[in-house]
């Protein structure tokens, strides 16, 4: 009993310590962790293998961490080393993608596709969003396409922030879609043994669904507002002004590579039986080898304070796994939901949903997926079904408010530097509808698809 | 001290600051910066100031904004940021000017030329100017400025390491209601005047 008050007391307090924003997030849950596993493992249940397990180094040196031949399987609980891998592999990645000067490229590329009209570019920006954010974290995606997005703004004459805001919609609503979309479903994934197929086949189209939802919903919403300030064509002299020059084709051509080279081991990844994490480290390695000059520039922007603060929260949620606090809250949901899947499904995409929208929401989808598992047995309900409904949730529901997730901070301070600043009144205007729908879709198309 | 010179100004709300920094520019023949910062940023980028004005010298929300990589979801801070990079720049252009607030004794502080002011008065006389002010009643003028001053402390603690109104923080602490606004003015001109023969000469 001791260690369970112990374990949520350490949680409760790293919660409010991360929102609260006094200390780095990294140093919160990396102390957070020491303390789950000297106090509440050491101390009062004097249980050394709880530790071992917790650190799960163990899974490090198994083939089955790299290799899986056949089904995957769930990961055993504690740190999620897959998940802290494939991120590491992926921030390499997406750093040699922009030393090259992929981002702004492929940005600059649409708009002049579309002849740099505003609703074309509106339209198109949208559609970028949502597809990046499907393979690259949707921090990376926004950083660019909002930056990109200004400078066009400034040139064409018209408001950035409606086109911000949905590229910021967008890109949540893409990083649903895939495994590697978002980080709750990288953990997701990883910690429940789903496969990229898995979550396209689900989460995917339920995002693909919601997309053209979302698209036409936006369209009405600010066709006004971008056509009343959109009203200047590009010169030649501005079109020279936004090319964008390619200084080392080579390099460019074998970061691109690189980049689908991970999109098709991603999507393959069932079939081949390399695991995330392995995919990860080939990418990072390629990143790396193929550009040995920039290799520290390279390593050295990786965020490892983001590294630490999954691992730190791993070993919290950890701790309450082990006090077995996570099936009592289980019970706690399986009871409201009166066994009944249907009520326990809307649960858990608008609890998720609603808490991700005031929370992080990684710390919220890796202490659920525990108490999903448990529902599952105790409910006898599908434990996929869970999953997905606590991944739309835990996605969609960070686009409500501009701290809901990393990219709507990004997206609105990118926008705010240059002038453009979005309090929460015109943030929530139109933001807040779009996450009802898409959270709407999802349930119906969860009770009708999966019940 | 070099020939360009910087006079900051912070001030409680109520004592006559405001109106000190505009005698100080007349005096010194030097352009005003306050809120009419935010405009010339809006000129600069072809914006709408009145989007910017309500972030003006207004406190961060620290409950309802998040930080990401450095990234914050705040345009309260985004705007102050814009405004303390145009005082920066200005600074480092050269350019002389007398500022109003915005952290500017913390901001420009490596700047040689800069002399930093901080007004006060008594709260009855504070009351007394925001009552003909702002046609307040006595007990609605006290709070008013309180809260106001509320507002500029933490505005300013936020951004800046040091206290708002703490004297060890400014070149010269001065109550305004010993002397009078512009005998203060006046008292001001000549430390300032020193303050530029020392440098000169220096």
């Amino acid at each position: 009993m001791t260690a369970q008050i112990l374990a949520v007391s350490i949680f409760i307090a790293m919660f409010i310590l991360i929102i609260s924003e006094k200390i780095e997030r990294h140093l919160v849950t990396m102390g957070s962790g020491a303390a789950v596993l000297i106090l509440v493992f050491g101390l009062c249940m004097k249980d050394m293998e709880a530790i071992w397990r917790t650190l799960n180094f163990k899974s490090l040196a198994t083939l089955n961490f790299w290799y899986q031949a056949g089904e995957a399987s769930e990961s055993s609980s504690g740190i999620n080393w897959a998940t802290i891998l494939f991120i590491f592999g992926m921030m390499v990645m997406v750093e040699g993608m922009a030393r090259v000067g992929f981002f702004r490229w492929l940005c600059m590329k649409i708009a002049k596709m579309v002849h740099f009209q505003v609703i074309p570019i509106f339209i198109t920006f949208m559609l970028m969003s949502a597809v990046l954010a499907m393979f690259i974290d949707s921090i990376t995606v926004i950083l660019f396409l909002a930056a990109v997005t200004v400078e066009l703004a400034q040139f064409l004459k018209f408001d950035p922030i409606p086109m911000i805001l949905s590229e910021i919609f967008c890109a949540n609503l893409g990083g649903s879609a895939t495994m590697c979309g978002d980080p709750p479903n990288i953990i997701i994934g990883t910690s429940l043994g789903f496969s990229f197929f898995d979550f396209i086949m689900n989460t995917g189209v339920m995002a693909g669904i919601s997309l053209v939802v979302i698209l036409v919903y936006f369209y009405i919403v600010f066709r006004k507002e971008l056509k009343v300030s959109g009203g200047r064509k590009m010169t030649e002299t501005d079109m020279a002004k936004l090319h964008v020059e390619i200084k080392n084709k080579k390099e460019f051509l074998t970061s691109c590579g690189i980049f689908l080279l991970a999109v098709v081991l991603l999507i393959t990844h069932a079939m081949t039986g390399l695991t995330v994490a392995f995919i990860g480290m080939l990418v990072a390695v390629l990143t790396v080898a193929t550009a040995p000059k920039y290799a520290k520039e390279i390593l050295g922007k990786v965020d490892y304070k983001t590294l630490l603060f999954f691992t730190g929260l791993f070993v919290v949620v950890g701790g309450l796994e082990e006090t077995g606090i996570l099936n009592v809250a289980a019970q706690i949901i399986g009871k409201l939901s009166g066994n009944n899947n249907m009520v326990m499904i809307a649960i858990i995409i608008w609890l998720s949903a609603i808490a991700s929208a005031f929370v992080d929401n990684i710390p919220f989808a890796a202490t659920m997926i525990p108490i999903i598992k448990s529902l599952s047995v105790s409910n006898h309900i599908a434990l996929p079904v869970l999953a997905w409904a606590l991944s739309m949730g835990t996605d969609i529901g960070g686009s409500a408010t501009p701290i809901g997730a990393s990219a709507n901070v990004v997206g609105i301070s990118v926008a705010s530097r240059e002038g453009y600043p979005i309090g929460w009144g015109r943030y929530c205007a139109k933001m807040v509808p779009a996450t009802i729908i898409v959270c709407v879709i999802s349930t119906v198309y969860m009770f009708v698809h999966y019940l | 001290m070099s020939k360009q010179l910087i006079i900051s100004v912070s001030r409680e709300f109520g004592s006559g600051g405001h109106c000190i920094a505009e005698m100080l520019a007349k005096k010194f023949q030097l352009p005003l910066l306050d809120k009419n910062i935010l405009w010339e940023i809006a000129m600069e980028r072809e914006l709408d100031h009145r989007h910017l004005e309500k972030y003006d010298e207004t406190p961060k929300s620290q409950l309802f904004t998040r930080t990401v990589k450095g990234f914050s979801s705040s345009p309260e801070e985004n705007i102050a940021n814009l405004q303390f990079q145009y005082l920066k720049k200005k600074a480092e252009n050269g350019d002389s000017f007398v500022v109003v607030g915005r952290c500017a004794e913390a901001v420009l502080k490596q700047y040689p030329a800069m002399v930093s002011i901080f007004v006060l008065a008594p709260l009855e006389d504070k009351i007394d100017r925001i009552m003909e002010k702002e046609h307040l009643n006595q007990e609605e003028a006290k709070q008013y400025i309180q809260k106001q001053n509320r507002k500029r402390k933490n505005y300013h603690n936020y951004y800046s390491d040091v206290k708002w109104g703490d004297s060890r923080n400014y070149d010269i602490t001065i109550n305004s209601s010993r002397l009078g606004l512009k005998e203060t003015a006046d008292l001001l001109e000549i430390y300032i005047k020193k303050r530029r023969d020392v440098g000169e000469n220096s």
